[in-house]
């Protein structure tokens, strides 16, 4: 079987769900031309009317996808970048995420908006975003961070068929990675269950989006060393899979939170104050995060990189918890 | 009828006494403490709504605002949810979850009364690119007030619409203030039609205390949005005549003998007189008032008799399945 690319599993999921689904359309800036490659060939499949190029109007697009949701259509929103979410605010954080809510189930949502995630390239603090966190602080958005083909195309299919709105959250730095698909064109993988990457009996990292695949190298390198670390990917940050996560740092009684995004109020301080919460009795040591640096990405890349997670990090913090001696009881 | 007038022109009366004598009574009850929260009342705006909604049919999309009582029910909507609404019960139309602010009936056409100032116009597009899609001929109407066209939300939704010819009507109920901000301190042009050059889209300015004229001025922009000819601002000149809301605390403004002024041209009174006018019997303008008030009577009784919600509907239609619910509710 052929592996397909991440961006190709993006093009994959919405071709087949306008395919199946006259209802679902996509509109955003410069899809026509399909600045990333996840809409070719979609005018000649589906024409100009489901296949929209919007002015650089993000309040005005996004909210028209929450119009048009309203009234019965399955509206992609391809927001390009995710920094250009800010300035459509006010229709998701006011319209999108609360309408159901306010109108006491009166209104059905089933939109996607799509932006990826544009960090680790030298295109400086405005187009670096990964701020899918402060949307995790709103009810009423579900939020999905894949990191492979796989899941980006069996969860960007579920989103699409969803009845709530979705934010699909895009990590540039997993667009080359490749996956083995399957045919069924009904290949789903439901929003809210999360995903055991790599076995493992000493530590868990738990690990979101382009931190995945570091948190698979750092495994690797632990491993030489006699340290046994489980990667967990939660997929999903809305639904979050609570249960994987705690059954996973019940087993190892080590837990490591790897995050792209600033760590203050990070989707790894969630997963970090859970695991407190919930599984304290099992921690032999803190939970740690490994998180970006919290100030702004720079444009040189002489500075850039090291302020992301990497796999370096993980395997320090790791042999942190290792080797910190046992707690002793009182 | 023989009398000069028609079923048309009493249902707006009738529309239009519904939502005064909603008002009032709500504005009663809430000075007693029945209703919690702040009232955005629409007083003085009933020919703006009703006029409006008069040139839609049922079926036709409508998106309003924070001063939300008069637009559903200009648009045709029962009472008694309304009420229940306002006094936070389980049998209003948002189940209690959204009250005064958010008096949207989805079974009339509403897709929302949104109190962020703006934020209901690019829904009101969506809704009418949903329509170009589907290939039916339904329009999305938004209301507006003047304070909204400074938004960057009307200028992006309203170019949307009219980049796209989409059948959108875009109603700017213009009350002359934006909160305390009287609208020639905030907004460059004379009037607020003037905005829709820069669009290139058509615009009408319409007495907004004219009942028959703003139903007219809006006709014309329904029809030119169901045949194909994209949206249209339509500027109803109206007046609100209280405060930006009750419960604010203090007067905000004091428009001294502005508003008596404006009182004079009070919608209902006109309309009343009009129809009198054109041999409508007082006798039936009486009925029904008096109906009204029987229908506004029964909607409190029934708002009063019903219950609050229950503490678990808080964690319903935050999504289509309900939300877990922690243990601190359930202890």
């Amino acid at each position: 079987m052929a592996k397909t690319t991440f961006l190709e599993a993006i093009r994959e999921a919405q071709f087949e769900e306008m395919s199946r689904d006259e209802r679902v359309f996509i509109m955003g800036e410069d899809i026509i031309c399909n600045v990333f490659g996840t809409t070719t060939g979609f005018v000649d499949a589906f024409g100009m009317e489901r296949v929209r190029d919007t002015p650089i109007s993000e309040n005005g697009f996004i909210g028209a996808a929450a119009g048009a949701s309203m009234v019965g259509m399955r509206p992609i929103v391809d927001a390009t970048i995710s920094s250009f979410l800010y300035p459509a605010m006010d229709q998701i954080m006011s319209i999108i995420a609360k309408s159901r809510y306010i109108y006491g189930g009166q209104a059905r949502l089933p939109l996607v908006i799509r932006s990826c995630m544009f960090y680790g390239n030298a295109n400086a603090a405005q187009h670096s975003d990964r701020n899918y966190p402060m949307f995790m602080n709103q009810p009423g958005l579900k939020i999905m961070v894949p990191s492979t083909a796989y899941d980006m195309k069996g969860m960007l299919k579920a989103a699409i068929r969803d009845d709530d709105p979705v934010l699909c959250f895009e990590d540039s730095t997993c667009w080359t990675s490749k996956s083995e698909l399957p045919d069924d064109p009904d290949f789903i993988i439901p929003l809210g269950r999360g995903d055991i990457k790599r076995e493992g009996t000493d530590v868990s990292i738990i690990a979101i989006g382009g931190a995945v695949p570091l948190a698979l190298k750092a495994a690797q390198t632990l491993q030489k060393e006699g340290i046994s670390a489980e990667v967990v990917d939660p997929r999903s940050l809305v639904p979050l899979d609570k249960d994987i996560i705690l059954k996973s740092v019940r087993k190892t009684g080590r837990a490591i939170a790897v995050d792209p995004a600033h760590q203050t109020c990070s989707a790894a301080s969630e997963i970090a104050a859970l695991i407190a919460e919930h599984a304290f009795e099992s921690l032999r040591g803190p939970v740690l995060r490994v998180a970006t640096a919290d100030t702004h990405l720079p444009f040189s890349p002489s500075i850039e990189k090291a302020l992301y997670p990497s796999a370096d990090r993980i395997v320090a913090a790791a042999r942190q918890l290792v080797t910190s001696p046992e707690p002793v009881p009182a | 009828m023989t009398d000069g007038t028609n079923d048309r022109s009493l249902e707006k009366y009738r529309r239009m006494q519904r939502i005064r004598q909603f008002e009032d009574l709500a504005e009663s009850i809430h000075a007693q403490g029945e209703i919690p929260g702040s009232l955005h009342t629409y007083a003085g705006q009933e020919a703006s709504g009703v006029g409006a909604c008069m040139a839609l049919r049922n079926d036709d999309y409508m998106v309003g605002t924070h001063r939300s009582h008069g637009h559903p029910i200009a648009k045709g909507a029962k009472l008694r949810p309304l009420m229940a609404e306002l006094l936070g019960k389980v049998t209003g139309i948002c189940k209690g979850k959204g009250g005064s602010m958010h008096l949207s009936d989805f079974s009339v056409g509403s897709l929302g009364e949104t109190s962020i100032v703006g934020s209901g116009i690019p829904v009101a597009t969506g809704a009418a690119l949903g329509s170009k899609l589907q290939g039916n001929d339904r329009v999305a109407l938004c209301f507006f007030g003047d304070g909204a066209t400074n938004e960057g939300a009307f200028h992006e939704g309203v170019n949307l619409a009219a980049v796209w010819k989409l059948p959108a009507i875009f109603v700017c109920e213009n009350n002359g203030y934006a909160v305390s901000t009287p609208a020639h301190a905030a907004v460059p042009v004379k009037d607020i039609a003037e905005r829709a050059k820069a669009y290139a889209m058509p615009a009408i300015i319409v007495d907004g205390q004219d009942v028959d004229a703003v139903e007219a001025a809006v006709a014309e922009a329904v029809e030119r949005a169901r045949t194909g000819g994209g949206p249209t601002l339509v500027e109803t000149k109206t007046y609100r005549y209280a405060d930006h809301a009750v419960n604010m605390g203090r007067i905000l403004l004091d428009r001294g003998a502005e508003v008596d002024e404006w009182r004079k041209r009070d919608p209902l009174t006109l309309y009343r007189a009009r129809l009198l006018e054109a041999g409508v019997a007082a006798d039936v303008l009486d009925t029904i008032e008096r109906e009204v008030a029987d229908e506004v009577a029964d909607a409190i009784q029934f708002a009063r008799d019903s219950a609050y919600p229950e503490q678990a509907e808080a964690f319903d239609d935050v999504f289509v399945d309900r939300l877990p619910i922690p243990d601190f509710i359930k202890a």
